[in-house]
């Protein structure tokens, strides 16, 4: 199946190709058509004779040529006792090899070209240098690329054909950076070479270093430059992998905000320890299991739009468990923080079992949508779109949430709960409908943050346990009942995790951030951001 | 009498550690001294998985005098178990000696296994019975003093200390999963040969470290009774009922929750150190936080705050958990999960404080319902302990 379609990719190039050096004919010129004849004789001969009539018609610029190798790969080339060449095409045609053009009958004579793993082999290398010359920007692009990497010094005539005629800037600067590392690994003056040193040192790459730092140093200037730009090159390497790691720390720093953030709406509010929150987590993240299902086999033109779709649900099914908890446990444990601690525990053993059950043990698969999947380069970055799209999620869920708080009636009430209870209960907010809501909020969002992880996590029944000791320290750290504190928090505990990591592996670099974390909670029991007032010490 | 003396009126106490000697001496018999086919006879395994109840009701006993005598809810008391339970696999591994897989005379297979050439500074010393005991007592409690020192100063109380203390755990586990910490990374510490010469593997080995168990759990029983009825652990209830009243009326609060908790932590280390050899592994798998939270539920289960009642917890919990994860193992979170929130909403008194009642209401309703003339006679035997 493979083989089919490459050779099929393979023939339509080459007849675009002929017919794009058809085109140019004119200019090819008289001498070429001469060395042409000379290379194609040479077909007839010994596998020596071959082989050198391969590598003259690598560089020839003949219209045929990677018709005439292919065939000779593929045992269709076919040699007449008069030294007449034709090619047949894979549907049966005779063609003439020199002109391409088709003829009735195989010349007298005529028996195939041998061919042995030497010939196929430096057939193979030909057609690869010949893409450098094709019509498809992309195939032109990689064989400039394995040219770089392969430092094939018989490629060199070839390069400057292909940058000569080259138009498509990108392939043109990876053909100059191929050129740049022949000219350095071949035996070619100073001047060029330091020239060369120049374009590799400004690709800026791994493989731009690795490829100065093995260059053979003929002279002492061209080796001050390579050590020169090689340092360069660490420099900013160095630079960009600090600001990976500094934006895996963002994208983790969301993920946490996202897991937290609605455990900061509970805790805060309510004071409310609530282990279960990562199963209200993987309740989310099931759902989007649930709708992903559903569309796939009812709706698959809607895949695209699942996430828009689970969203909602997923704030709604989370919500709503979180209310039925709420009534059903939570309510009659207000005040007793340990004990609702240890009773939510063990709702989330039952939620993990209930959820096992139902779908599994293993991990269930989500998809990305097309917007999420892929990635964009960005200078020396690679930024994927999953999580970027977590990001500007999160911050999203984060403004929501904050104008739910700050400007509606509801939120109103809920801060006058948090900030004092009985007081707000006595004018006349309704204060266990408000535990009651803001519960199910804190749960919704919860589930929204399981739609969210979906994208990036395994969906099984362990999701929310491993997300729910971070949420804890997001929140303890930041300081409860602010929002503010858990971006902060989670910003905070995701950056230093991932800088960290690097320098100290990630399961220390963990390590240290938990025992940092401990340190900090008895300089400031309670967090960055405290409550202050009399509602505080309830 | 001797025993009206030390226990004063409690009863209870005087059943329990009876009842815990009675149990002893029968298992011990009855593994020993009768034939394999004997109807009556206690299978080896049972030993040990009766020894392993043990050990858990000393951990239970430890999370018992920190939460239910001082309100300390820990969280992370699975640590130092664990702890306690690496510091007596670290002797058994060296006595191992050369009987290892890699026939190293001084290396755990493990090390030789990474290519290690030389004991860490830290395993120095654990070929020692008696060092590795005192380590066993002693890291738990060092880490627990400077822990608490840390906590109970700058007054992080409540669920904050709870997560801070799951934190503690987590952060262990983390760690000793690691392979350079030399502590046999993911697989722990196992392959235990002989403790103090005797072979691990036989019944009366088995029957010791049971009794030993047993021992253990009474004396640690002993002491958490004699400190809860002393002037010092009236001070505890005191500062679990109204710390900042306590703090007013003069009392170091921080010198009294810590001296409650490094002691429970070393007792939680030596439950550890029981547990290694009769289980015959140890693994960062222990340091799990859920393992602390369970542990923190059979306390929950029996009776917060009772003594008795947390070592009933741990062993009730734990054979229901046996039974369960042999006959329904697909139901046994469901259970557990369910008992957790059960106790907290239904049974805040444990067993230990829900039986008794139970059995008061029966007899005041049966003594309601018979109209008959005589007298009730089961007022005089109401339960001590209430």
């Amino acid at each position: 199946m493979v083989i089919l379609t490459l050779s099929r990719l393979r023939r339509f190039c080459l007849i675009a190709m002929a017919i794009l050096t058809l085109a140019g004919a004119g200019a090819i010129g008289q001498a070429r058509a001469q060395d042409v004849q000379e290379a194609l004789k040479l077909f007839a001969g010994s596998y020596d004779d071959i082989q050198k009539g391969i590598e003259a018609l690598a560089v020839s610029g003949q219209p045929t040529a990677i018709e005439i190798l292919q065939a000779l790969s593929d045992n269709r080339l076919i040699v007449g006792a008069d030294g007449s060449l034709v090619y047949k095409d894979a549907a049966g045609a005779l063609h003439d090899a020199a002109t391409g053009a088709v003829v009735a009958a195989e010349p007298p004579g005529a028996k195939p070209v041998r061919a042995n793993n030497r010939i196929r082999r430096a057939a193979e290398a030909a057609l690869g240098q010949l893409t450098l010359v094709s019509p498809d920007p992309a195939k032109r692009l990689d064989a400039a690329l394995s040219v770089f990497k392969s430092k094939d010094q018989t490629s060199l005539p070839l390069i400057e054909t292909a940058l000569a005629r080259e138009n498509d800037p990108k392939v043109k600067t990876a053909l100059e950076r191929a050129r740049a590392a022949l000219i350095l690994y071949g035996p070619g003056e100073e001047a060029a070479k330091l020239d060369a040193v120049k374009v590799i040192a400004a690709q800026g790459n791994q493989d731009a270093l690795a490829m100065l730092t093995s260059a053979p140093t003929p002279s002492p200037a061209v080796a001050a430059a390579i050590k020169d730009a090689a340092e360069a090159i660490e420099g900013r390497l160095a630079l960009w992998s600090g600001v990976q790691s500094f934006y895996y720390g963002i994208s983790l720093g969301s993920v946490l905000l996202l897991a937290a953030i609605g455990l900061a709406i509970t805790f805060g509010v309510m004071g409310v320890i609530n282990m279960a929150h990562g199963e209200m987590v993987m309740i989310g993240a099931y759902t989007t299991f649930v709708v992903q299902d559903i569309i796939r086999t009812s709706a698959p033109w809607l895949f695209d739009y699942s996430l828009a779709i689970a969203l909602p649900l997923a704030f709604l099914v989370s919500g709503a468990v979180g209310i039925l908890i709420e009534r059903v446990i939570i309510r009659f444990l207000y005040g007793r923080p340990l004990e609702t601690l240890l009773a939510t525990f063990g709702l989330s053993l039952v939620l993990q079992q209930a959820v096992r059950t139902i779908f599994g043990p293993t991990n269930r698969e989500v998809g990305n949508p097309a917007w999420m999947s892929g990635a964009f380069d960005l200078g020396g970055l690679t930024l994927t779109y999953n999580r970027m799209w977590i990001i500007v999620f999160s911050m999203v869920v984060l403004v929501v949430l904050m104008i739910v708080l700050r400007r509606t009636a509801f939120g109103l009430q809920m801060r006058a709960v948090t900030q004092n209870r009985r007081m707000a209960g006595s004018m006349g907010i309704r204060t266990n409908w408000v535990d009651m809501l803001t519960f199910g909020l804190g749960s919704g969002v919860a589930g929204i943050a399981g739609v969210a992880l979906s994208q990036i996590d395994n969906v099984s029944p362990n999701l929310g346990q491993g997300y729910i000791i971070d949420s804890f320290m997001v929140v303890v750290f930041g300081g409860v009942g602010n929002l503010w504190g858990t971006l902060v928090g989670a910003m905070t505990l995701g950056i230093t995790n991932k800088l960290l990591e690097p320098v100290a592996g990630a399961v220390l670099g963990k390590i240290f951030v938990l025992v940092a974390l401990v340190l900090f909670i008895q300089r400031k029991p309670r967090g960055l951001f405290p409550q202050k007032g009399r509602a505080v010490e309830r | 009498m001797i025993a009206k003396r030390i226990f004063g009126s409690d009863a209870m106490a005087f059943w329990f550690l009876a009842g815990l000697f009675i149990v002893t001496v029968l298992v011990a018999v009855l593994n020993l001294a009768t034939p394999e086919d004997a109807a009556l006879h206690v299978p080896t395994y049972l030993v040990a998985l009766l020894g392993k109840y043990l050990c858990y009701a000393i951990l239970a006993l430890s999370i018992d005098l920190v939460w239910g005598y001082v309100g300390i809810l820990s969280l992370g008391h699975g640590a130092f178990f664990a702890l306690g339970g690496y510091g007596m696999g670290m002797y058994l591994m060296r006595q191992i000696g050369p009987r290892g897989v890699y026939g190293d005379p001084v290396l755990p297979d493990f090390m030789v296994f990474l290519n290690w050439k030389e004991l860490p500074w830290y395993w120095l010393g654990f070929d020692n019975f008696l060092f590795a005991m005192v380590m066993v007592a002693l890291i738990p409690g060092i880490l627990a003093f400077v822990f608490g020192y840390l906590a109970f100063r700058s007054r992080v109380t409540g669920v904050y200390l709870s997560i801070i203390t799951q934190a503690m755990t987590y952060a262990l586990l983390l760690a000793f999963f690691r392979n350079d910490m030399g502590f046999g990374g993911n697989n722990g510490l196992t392959d235990f040969k002989d403790l103090l010469g005797f072979n691990l593997q036989t019944d009366g080995m088995r029957v010791s470290l049971f009794a030993a168990s047993a021992l253990a759990l009474a004396l640690c029983y002993l002491l958490c009774l004699w400190i809860t009825r002393s002037r010092f652990g009236k001070v505890l209830i005191a500062v679990r009922d109204a710390e900042s009243r306590t703090r007013f009326m003069g009392y170091r609060v921080e010198g009294y929750k810590l001296a409650a908790f490094t002691l429970s932590a070393v007792m939680a280390g030596i439950a550890g150190a029981l547990y290694v050899p009769q289980v015959g592994i140890i693994n960062p798998g222990e340091f799990a936080p859920q393992n602390s939270i369970e542990a923190v539920v059979w306390v929950a289960v029996g009776g917060r705050g009772t003594l008795v009642g947390a070592a009933i917890g741990a062993i009730v919990v734990n054979f229901g958990k046996t039974v369960f994860t042999g006959v329904l193992p697909e139901l046994w979170l469901f259970a557990l999960g369910g008992l957790f929130i059960f106790v907290t909403l239904l049974m805040p008194k444990g067993i230990v404080g829900t039986v008794p009642q139970l059995l008061d209401m029966l007899r005041s309703r049966k003594a309601q319902n018979a109209v008959a003339p005589e007298p009730p006679k089961t007022e005089a035997s109401t339960p001590a302990g209430e």
